[in-house]
């Protein structure tokens, strides 16, 4: 291949990072399960402790099998680094805590998966961090929101449940005024449909425990630096901008240059935090990524059937599916993702709370469970299980009405997935 | 040549051809980038020459420092400059008067100076600007992936052992090139 030809997404997919093994040949990339990498000398150990060479010290902060899968979703989402860690909410820590001081703010969509809501409200005031959330569809909202102490904006490109597709461009846009980072969680979309780097995010994260890794079997997440954000401004981000006490002194925007933020990500955060991803589930995840062209494609194609069914269903008060073309997010879904608009949605069953009980109850193929990106299809009643403990008001707000059914939509044969709805349906409507 | 973009097979075969390495501004202070690159390229088992009027006399990184290109005494296959770039012209001007004169000038990340490259050039200097050789190496070796940059270099070929130790990757021999 020559150096100028450009590989296509599928060949990135099963080649970026992975070379074989230099001593071995293994063509596989190896489960390297060690803790510790032995140094060649002294001098090699002080360089690498120094940051001043490439190489591997310690799991926790960096590992052969875990660094293929950097550079394969770096590569896939056209940034210039990646960190994995151990899941998506390890990530959006990490990012976070390389961001932001006590008292600062960040900007935040209110539809995020409920579980980001939870960390960025809860947890994240015990640092002194304040998430200031705003309508995703509202861009003047987050041009309103933005103080001197706001640090970043984040989005998730594909909202999780309710299938909503955000105007990355347009918010990508506000944060360059405001001078900020504009953060993409693209879990929900992967890069096979949207690559948020091309529409001017400047930091992306992933749980690749869904769709990257696809198969529900390992837990993982990933930062990923697209390069395009300058950090040198003084004072501002101090992790990058300032000298590092415990580097001797060195600045890692001006040493690391348009990969800094990762590397900021991994020898401060992921250093002194610890949520290393295990080797063994970044080898299970590269495996998985390998047919993420293939799987999301058929991911995708499947909703889209189950979708259309459902929208035609006597039993069903609605379906919230940025790929049905009477939905409200259809147009930014053609702009954003118009390979397909990913394979998680809701729907509302007529019957209300019992209705929606009965269904869950009755599904055959589809899994009852609180996960999503599953070569499986899975389904979840939030109402009875996810969203408990919220009063009526809450629930509804945040989606998650007595009627409201998500679905990730696995990959399957898209008429027996129809069979299963159908009959659980039937079973609904007569209790 | 545009020097917006380099191939990699160009840059590849220049860090195989040079052996020794001027690095004009290079900092005695081990937290600055220009003592890394020193270390590494020195590490990679290149003969490196630091130049700094100001450390002359003096090693940096192991590699002992001279005041000027013309007083470093062998022939220097590459001249790396890190200044900024209105330093550059006048550091190429110093490479043309060495005899003999150097294979290739490369100029660090952030410095590039079209007169300058093109004045090399008309000598049949090769030229690299704006890039930065260790991460060059370590993006065509594979070791900057260990650290999760993407190399944007795809090979169904075994990375290459350095020699020495085993966290050190090569530059590919023959038949990694294509």
């Amino acid at each position: 291949m020559t150096s100028d030809h450009q590989p296509g997404f599928s060949t990135l997919a099963i080649h970026a990072g992975a070379q074989p093994d230099p001593t071995t040949g293994a063509r596989v990339t190896p489960i390297y399960q060690s803790t510790g990498f032995v140094f060649d000398d002294v001098d090699h150990a002080a360089a690498l402790f120094g940051l001043q060479s490439f190489g591997n010290i310690y799991t926790r902060i960096g590992n052969p099998t875990q660094a293929v899968l950097e550079e394969r979703v770096a590569a896939l989402e056209g940034g210039t680094a990646c960190l994995a860690v151990a899941s998506g909410h390890a990530a959006q820590l990490i990012v976070f805590h390389t961001l932001m001081e006590p008292g600062d703010e960040f900007i935040a969509a209110r539809q995020l998966y409920g579980g980001s809501v939870n960390q960025f409200t809860h947890s994240f005031k015990k640092f002194g961090w304040t998430a200031k959330f705003v309508d995703m569809d509202d861009i003047s909202a987050f041009e309103k929101a933005v103080t001197p102490r706001t640090k970043a904006i984040f989005i998730e490109s594909l909202a999780n449940p309710g299938g909503r597709v955000s105007d990355i461009a347009a918010i990508a846009a506000v944060a360059k005024r405001a001078g900020v980072p504009l953060i993409v969680d693209n879990t929900m979309a992967t890069p096979y449909l949207c690559r948020p780097i091309e529409h001017g995010a400047n930091i992306v994260v992933h749980s690749l425990t869904k769709f990257m890794g696809g198969h529900g079997n390992s837990l993982g997440g990933a930062i990923v630096d697209a390069g395009n954000f300058d950090w040198s401004r003084e004072g501002r981000y101090p992790a990058l901008c300032e000298p590092r006490p415990d580097y001797s002194g060195m600045v890692l925007h001006e040493t690391f240059g348009n990969f800094a933020f990762a590397i900021a990500c991994r020898v401060l955060g992921l250093r002194d935090l610890g949520p290393c991803i295990s080797p063994f589930n970044a080898f299970q995840i590269l495996t998985g990524i390998e047919t993420l062209p293939l799987r999301m494609q058929r991911h995708c194609d499947n909703a889209l059937k189950v979708a259309n069914y459902l929208s035609q269903h006597g039993e069903v008060e609605w379906v919230n599916y940025a790929g049905l073309p009477g939905d409200r997010h259809h147009g930014l879904a053609q702009t954003y993702l118009p390979k397909g608009a990913g394979a998680v949605f809701t729907f509302g069953v007529k019957g209300g709370y019992e209705a929606g009980v009965a269904v869950v109850s009755n599904v055959k193929l589809f899994s009852h469970l609180a996960n999503i990106g599953d070569t499986r299809s899975l389904i979840i009643h939030p109402a009875s299980t996810t969203h408990r403990q919220l009063s009526d008001a809450a629930k509804k707000s945040a989606g998650a009405g007595p009627e409201v059914i998500r679905l990730s939509v696995g990959i399957e044969d898209a008429d027996d997935l129809i069979a299963d709805l159908a009959q659980a349906l039937e079973v609904a409507a007569k209790a | 040549m545009d020097h917006d973009h380099y191939a990699d097979t160009y840059i590849r075969d220049l860090l195989d051809e040079v052996k020794t390495i001027a690095v004009v501004g290079a900092s005695a202070n081990a937290a600055r980038p220009s003592f890394f690159v020193v270390r590494y390229l020195a590490q990679k088992g290149y003969d490196v020459y630091p130049v700094n009027p100001g450390h002359a006399g003096k090693p940096i990184a192991g590699c002992m420092t001279y005041a000027s290109l013309g007083a470093v005494p062998v022939a220097i296959d590459m001249v790396d400059i890190f200044r900024n770039s209105e330093a550059a012209l006048g550091v190429v001007k110093d490479a043309l008067a060495l005899q003999p004169r150097p294979k290739a000038i490369w100029m660090q990340l952030g410095v590039r100076h079209d007169e300058a490259a093109a004045l090399a050039e008309e000598h049949g200097i090769k030229i690299v600007m704006n890039r930065c050789p260790k991460i060059e190496f370590g993006r065509l070796s594979g070791e900057i992936g260990w650290v999760g940059v993407n190399s944007r270099v795809l090979s169904s070929k075994r990375a290459t052992l350095h020699g020495k130790g085993f966290q050190q990757l090569g530059l590919a021999s023959q038949r990694n090139k294509p």
